[in-house]
């Protein structure tokens, strides 16, 4: 082993520490953890994961939250794929600005907008519904998935295209059945980042729902609020949402790092 | 070369619909609000600028404004040279890159809450991990719910932990796209590390810095929930970032009319360092 991968194992050892500890503390009863310090768990309990799996408050929360990051995801990418095929083929009055434009919404704070959020849609009836959440994120989701789409469709020759018109292809049976499939790896980043970005977002989220689509994020913040410090459920809630996140990154692991790399700005 | 196409219109017409409908009605909502006043009863009186004025005069904005400055400010200064430093260090091919990629991309997927609630937990005196070891084990007094400097600190490790990883990715797509031949050439001319460092790897990774830099600087302006959920704010307003304190005004307060002025001049900040970014970039591209 040489001396300099010392470096990133060290920082992996940086980041697990406090992940580490939210999965010890997770498997602690709150007496054990009030008790005083210990570095392992000295009587294993699964009395957290228990409370969270039978109550249906709390699984309804992730349930929720994976159902608005989903319809989020396929919004984003639907919309982005066409106008990321536009910026990378076409040049059309404006399209720089536009661009521009798009990106400065990623930009907005999203304290600015939690308030009109809120106004805008009770106004069109959608507040607390998964809908109301998915639109609300294509205010960022969709600027870095159109981004991230024109970078990899740029990288594909135009001859691609235009073999396909010589063949007698229309427009969107070439789109469809070559062109997505020539940049699928492109598609998985991006819909990766659409999943991310939406999965980690609770400010908007929590502003958005009350009841019928309360995310896991504000059944946790409630959580910690009302009933004292149950710090093991908090833990046991935290460690659950780690794992859908963990489970995509899995899939997009080989692509990840060329995702933002391919994107121009 | 990209053909002259009106058509393109109706392809990003979509995107250009929905982004609209979010981003265009709150913040013409926001504008609306920004020059009015209210007492109430839904009831709206012109303001002109007052709150404009009365925000770039205060001295609760301009504290805010130091505290974002000098928070994003220091969290850039130690993650990109640590990115950078760290995406050196990793191998380039094997069994152990796509491990320590995954790895490393964990924490950017913990919701932002959780991420705060876990630092909470990781900290506390007496039960959290780093708390007891500080506390106990070194012997240095550390509170975070006491002592602003405890808190500052936790903040920006909290921050370094969470995104240090995005510019670590980011550079290493940027160096595992110089071919093998680069690296070559620089060791028959003798070229030392630094050097290599220097002429090869650092233009190489130019491109996906300035990303890095830009979506850090956005990200870490607009920061809310981390910080919030960790420390409140708090002890006193030592860690209200602008975020936090324009959410106290607008919700906790239902000032309205200074909150949205202050939005404004907040996205104004944002969108201008945004687009020195921007031009000076597709400058370079072109």
């Amino acid at each position: 082993m040489k001396p300099r991968s010392l470096v990133p194992l060290i920082y992996i050892l940086f980041l697990m520490l406090p992940i580490y500890w939210l999965v010890a503390m997770s498997f602690k009863t709150t007496n054990e953890i009030l008790g005083g310090f210990s570095l392992f768990p000295q009587e294993w309990t699964l009395a957290n994961y228990r409370a969270i799996f039978t109550d249906p408050t709390w699984y309804w929360g992730y349930i929720n939250s994976i159902l608005y990051v989903s319809i989020n995801t396929v919004i984003s990418l639907a919309a982005a794929l066409p106008a990321a095929y536009a910026f990378s083929r076409y040049r059309f009055l404006g399209d720089k600005h536009l661009f521009f434009w798009l990106l400065t919404n990623r930009m907005a704070p999203a304290a600015v907008f939690a308030l009109p959020f809120f106004q805008l849609y009770s106004a069109v009836g959608l507040f607390d519904t998964h809908l109301a959440v998915a639109l609300a994120h294509c205010l960022f989701n969709i600027p870095l998935a159109v981004w991230i789409l024109e970078g990899f469709m740029s990288g594909v020759p135009k001859e691609l295209d235009e073999t396909a018109y010589v063949d007698g292809y229309s427009f969107p049976r070439f789109f469809a059945t070559i062109f997505i499939p020539t940049i699928k790896a492109g598609v998985g980043v991006a819909a990766f980042f659409c999943f991310m970005f939406s999965w980690v977002e609770l400010l908007l989220a929590k502003t958005l729902t009350a009841v019928e689509a309360k995310p896991i994020a504000a059944t946790m913040t409630r959580t910690a609020s009302s009933a004292g410090y149950e710090l093991g459920l908090l833990a046991a809630a935290g460690v659950l949402t780690i794992i859908p996140g963990a489970i995509v990154i899995y899939f997009v692991r080989n692509y990840i790092a060329k995702g933002f790399a391919l994107g121009r700005v | 070369m990209k053909t002259e196409n009106q058509r393109g219109w109706l392809f990003v017409l979509p995107v250009l619909i929905l982004v609209a409908f979010n981003a265009l009605i709150p913040l013409m909502t926001v504008v609306n609000y920004s020059v009015q006043e209210t007492f109430g009863n839904n009831q709206f009186f012109w303001a002109g600028l007052r709150w404009f004025e009365e925000i770039l005069r205060s001295e609760r904005f301009h504290a805010a404004l130091g505290r974002q400055l000098l928070f994003t400010f220091t969290i850039l200064i130690i993650e990109v040279p640590l990115g950078v430093a760290i995406a050196l260090a990793m191998p380039r091919r094997g069994f152990w890159v796509p491990v320590c990629l995954v790895l490393m991309a964990l924490p950017m997927l913990i919701p932002w809450n959780v991420v705060g609630s876990m630092w909470n937990i990781f900290t506390l005196p007496q039960i959290g991990l780093l708390g007891y070891f500080l506390n106990d084990v070194l012997g240095i007094n550390y509170d975070m719910t006491q002592q602003p400097v405890s808190a500052w600190i936790t903040v920006i490790v909290m921050d370094v932990w969470h995104w240090t990883s995005l510019v670590v990715l980011l550079a290493y797509a940027g160096l595992v796209s110089i071919p093998e031949a680069y690296y070559q050439a620089a060791k028959i001319d003798g070229a030392s590390n630094w050097s290599v460092f220097r002429y090869i790897q650092l233009p190489k990774m130019k491109r996906v810095l300035t990303i890095a830099i830009l979506l850090r600087f956005m990200d870490s302006f607009n920061i809310y929930t981390e910080p919030f959920t960790l420390t409140g704010g708090g002890p006193g307003n030592s860690t209200t970032l602008l975020s936090i304190d324009l959410v106290k005004i607008a919700l906790g307060q239902f000032d309205l009319g200074p909150a949205a002025a202050m939005s404004l001049i907040y996205f104004a900040i944002t969108l201008a360092v945004s687009w020195l970014f921007y031009t000076l970039m597709t400058r370079d591209d072109q």
